[in-house]
């Protein structure tokens, strides 16, 4: 076998309180298009921060064309030819595309100055070869996230990049662009470069990627040609499981049936539509019963959720709750009809850590717990006691620091917050991601327990096993459309995996 | 913040040592400063030299308590020394109506420019300090426009406004204590001060839970610059002449200075409001305990910038 370009043995690198790699071995040949999969906290960044220098392995060797190398620094690794294309492009905006093109390397006059002429004809040269024809003096902002994209990869291997990482490169472009960027893939592979690309949506990796290193919880789950695997499988390993023998009986606190109401649904999402997250999503929860959504990273789950409780701006679709149409992109509007959203970061878009608990908890039932704008503590102890009570939440008092508490009893918080408002139906966001064993079933019990009092739940969940035992009903999105619905016996974890693996159809 | 539990015992012990200091500092330091003055500095104690400290600080508590609010919102309001010089500018054009119409004109002005640079914050999404930096500079020329020199006037209400006394104090003193108390009613019992702190302690949370993000932003500069004119009308009033060149220049560092070392975290998510007062008066009387001293102007300002460095460090070392 021919050498590696970049390989990488037995690394390992922990942080605090976790191991983020734990001996993961990975090669990477000349002109091959890698795939780099796995849900969140499986160790991707991680080990594409350790291939670009940006962390040491704590174990393990990393070997450049043969060589043992070490990269003390981002920009070492970036000289020995290895360049990453983050999401968020890295380039300066408000300078001309010619200027990025050849930022650096911009050809000068005799004087020394930099010869525009020269500049503008040299990037024109190079983006027509990239299939973009646009006008290079723009500033890179004016342009599409596509002609970014295509500028930052063509400065990615202008600078004699031997490997390219790609971190979900497609999540922001139009399908036209996508078609664009493979065919630049297919080019830069036929020229011997090696990439690295990062996606969730099996399309794109079954189409230009010719092998495979599925990431499940800092270890390698799977490494292989792509085209060998089916897309079932592939799913299976992402999501942990081992599609051969799937557990029958779960072991979370799901009491599994539900008695949802014959009557209307609670809540109706219409066609919910926001290019590129969304197209076409509708869901329904009636009172009384748990909907799951299922899906990967980035099939617009959380999107799905968001523009429910009026929090994510939509080119069209309707919510009703109740029948009554809801003002679209207003949080405070979903939550009068009765809409609570429960987040996926708790962090950045859950707790207030500056307040207390007590606070936290009133903060969206504040209206509904003053009059006349003065706000009434007695009601306020009141509710926020019955809740601390009811949910379990371990505080020293309602006065503690909300981020003085553990992760689950923060999501207790998040939770007594919504349900305090007065919701009808919760929209919950991996509610049981990152807390405490314990407190994942005391949350699983709770959820249960609301859905038999007739709230409706939309329940988010990367748990296959937290889905099919808390679900009365699954509907998996797949690239941000309805893939397909399973309710009854139909809900079992084969077949959401089979649903998510299924060809996308709607797709080009 | 876990780490807190954590962290070996010294620095834990340190740790502590810098939220005690962020949190009760003020009240250690002024209660300090005036023993230190009780026994070092001659007439200290005497009635007439309290009454000048509290009639001088009065215009800086009453802009920093506005200023308190925006900064709780994560913002800052570079405007309020402009502020003041369009209110006093303002009062003196519309004298001829009387008094009460006149004030009444000055505070619509300071509103409005709040309000105007609250909009440009929460609408348009200008950074704080660059849309109240704008204002700073826009409004002080405004008021300059309004009224070129220096203008005397002789309207006896106007004039009562900033010298009369009510039971032995100063009207001026208890129009900022009762403003103090109005705020810290404000923050601690009202809707809109559980979502002010709210908003500066976590503004995508914040807009989940339905919190009128907008709004309240909107709000509190419209009270930042409402107050800022309040605190330009008295001062207007205790000069008997509107002096728009040189009115209010440079409080808004004074009241940045208050609410910081009164231990208002610059990240938002908290208002002290009784600190920002203490933090007025903390500077006041080291200004004044310098000079009885004899010590020039420039002491002051260098002891000052300690005291602010102090302040921000007890609040950064308690998040780290």
């Amino acid at each position: 076998m021919a050498t590696a370009v970049l390989e990488a043995r037995g690394i390992s690198k922990g942080f605090p309180g976790v191991l983020a790699l734990d001996d993961v071995s990975f090669r990477l040949d000349a002109g091959q298009v890698h795939a780099l999969v796995g849900e969140n906290g499986a160790g991707k960044s991680t080990l594409i921060k350790v291939l670009t220098g940006v962390y040491r392995p704590d174990r393990g060797t990393l070997l450049l064309r043969g060589e043992p190398v070490t990269f003390d620094h981002p920009l070492a690794a970036q000289r020995a030819g290895i360049s990453t294309i983050y999401q968020e492009v890295n380039l300066v905006p408000q300078m001309s595309l010619a200027h990025n093109l050849l930022l650096g390397r911009e050809p000068r006059s005799r004087l020394g100055v930099i010869d525009m002429t020269q500049l503008y004809a040299e990037a024109e040269r190079v983006m027509t070869r990239y299939g973009i024809r646009t006008d290079v003096r723009r500033p890179l902002r004016s342009l599409g996230m596509g002609t970014q994209q295509m500028v930052a990869l063509a400065r990615a291997v202008s600078i004699d990049a031997r490997v390219v990482i790609m971190d979900e490169p497609t999540s922001a472009l139009e399908p036209r662009e996508v078609d664009t960027l493979f065919g630049v893939i297919a080019d830069l592979r036929a020229q011997g470069i090696s990439l690295i690309y990062v996606s969730h949506r099996l399309d794109e990796l079954y189409r230009i990627c010719d092998r495979v290193t599925v990431l499940r919880d800092g270890r390698v789950a799977h490494g292989g040609p792509l085209d060998e695997l089916p897309r079932v499988d592939l799913v299976a390993l992402m999501l942990g499981r081992d599609p051969a023998e799937i557990r029958r009986e779960g072991a979370t606190k799901f009491s599994g049936e539900h008695t949802a109401a014959a009557s209307g649904p609670l809540v109706e999402a219409r066609s919910l539509s926001r290019r590129p997250a969304l197209r076409d999503v509708s869901v329904q929860v009636r009172p009384g019963e748990v909907v799951g959504l299922g899906g990967l990273l980035g099939a617009g789950r959380s999107e799905t959720a968001k523009a429910i409780a009026g929090a994510l701006p939509l080119d069209g679709g309707t919510v009703l709750v109740a029948g009554q149409e809801v003002r679209r992109g207003s949080p405070a509007a979903a939550i009068r009809a009765g809409v609570s959203l429960v987040p996926e970061d708790r962090k950045a878009e859950g707790i207030v850590p500056t307040l207390s608990v007590k606070d936290n908890i009133a903060l969206a039932a504040l209206p509904q717990l003053s009059r006349s704008g003065v706000v009434s503590d007695a009601r306020v102890d009141r509710i926020v006691d019955s809740f601390m009570r009811r949910l379990r939440i371990k505080a020293a008092s309602p006065d503690q620091k909300v981020a003085e508490l553990s992760g689950g009893n923060q999501q207790k918080v998040l939770l007594a917050r919504s349900l305090a408002t007065g919701a009808k139906v919760l929209l919950l966001d991996e509610p049981t991601r990152g807390i405490d064993v314990g407190a994942k079933a005391e949350v699983q019990a709770l959820i249960d327990e609301l859905a038999a009092e007739g709230l409706g739940v939309l329940l988010i969940s990367s748990d296959l096993e937290e889905l099919v035992e808390g679900a009365d009903r699954v509907v998996v999105l797949r690239d941000g459309a309805v893939a397909g619905e399973l309710s009854g016996d139909q809900v079992t974890e084969e077949a959401i995996m089979a649903t998510i693996a299924a060809t996308g159809e709607t797709d080009g | 913040m876990a780490d807190l539990a954590v962290a070996p015992r010294a620095w834990g012990g340190r740790v502590r040592l810098l939220a005690w200091l962020q949190e009760y500092g003020v009240y250690v330091s002024v209660l300090a400063l005036l023993l230190f003055n009780v026994v070092f500095t001659p007439h200290f104690l005497e009635v007439a030299n309290f009454r000048t400290q509290l009639i001088q600080v009065a215009p800086v508590v009453i802009t920093s308590l506005g200023m308190a609010l925006v900064i709780g919102t994560e913002g800052i309001d570079l405007s309020v020394g402009s502020v003041m010089a369009l209110a006093s500018a303002v009062v003196v054009l519309y004298l001829g109506y009387g008094a009460p119409v006149a004030i009444v004109a000055a505070l619509i002005a300071g509103a409005a420019v709040g309000a105007g640079g609250g909009a440009l914050v929460a609408y348009v999404g200008v950074q704080p300090i660059v849309a109240t930096l704008a204002l700073l500079v826009g409004v002080r020329g405004l008021a300059n426009v309004l009224v070129p020199q220096l203008t005397e006037f002789r309207n006896p209400t106007l004039i009562t406004l900033g010298s009369r006394s009510v039971l032995g104090l100063p009207l001026v003193v208890i129009i900022a204590a009762a403003l103090t108390v109005l705020v810290a009613f404000l923050v601690k019992r009202t809707t809109f001060g559980r979502q002010l702190v709210a908003v500066g302690g976590n503004r995508a949370a914040s807009r989940l839970s339905g919190l009128p993000v907008r709004r309240v932003l909107v709000t509190v500069y419209l009270i930042s610059g409402l107050l800022a004119a309040v605190a330009g009308v008295l001062a207007t009033s205790r000069l008997q002449a509107s002096d728009p060149t040189s009115l209010g220049l440079l409080m808004e560092l004074s009241a940045i200075t208050a609410v910081v070392v009164g231990g208002t975290p610059l990240t938002g998510g908290r208002v002290r409001v009784l600190g920002t007062v203490l933090g007025a008066l903390l500077i006041q009387l080291l200004q004044a305990t310098l000079i009885k001293h004899n010590l020039p102007q420039s002491w002051t300002q260098m002891v000052q910038a300690v005291i602010i460095l102090a302040a921000v460090y007890a609040a950064r070392g308690r998040r780290a």
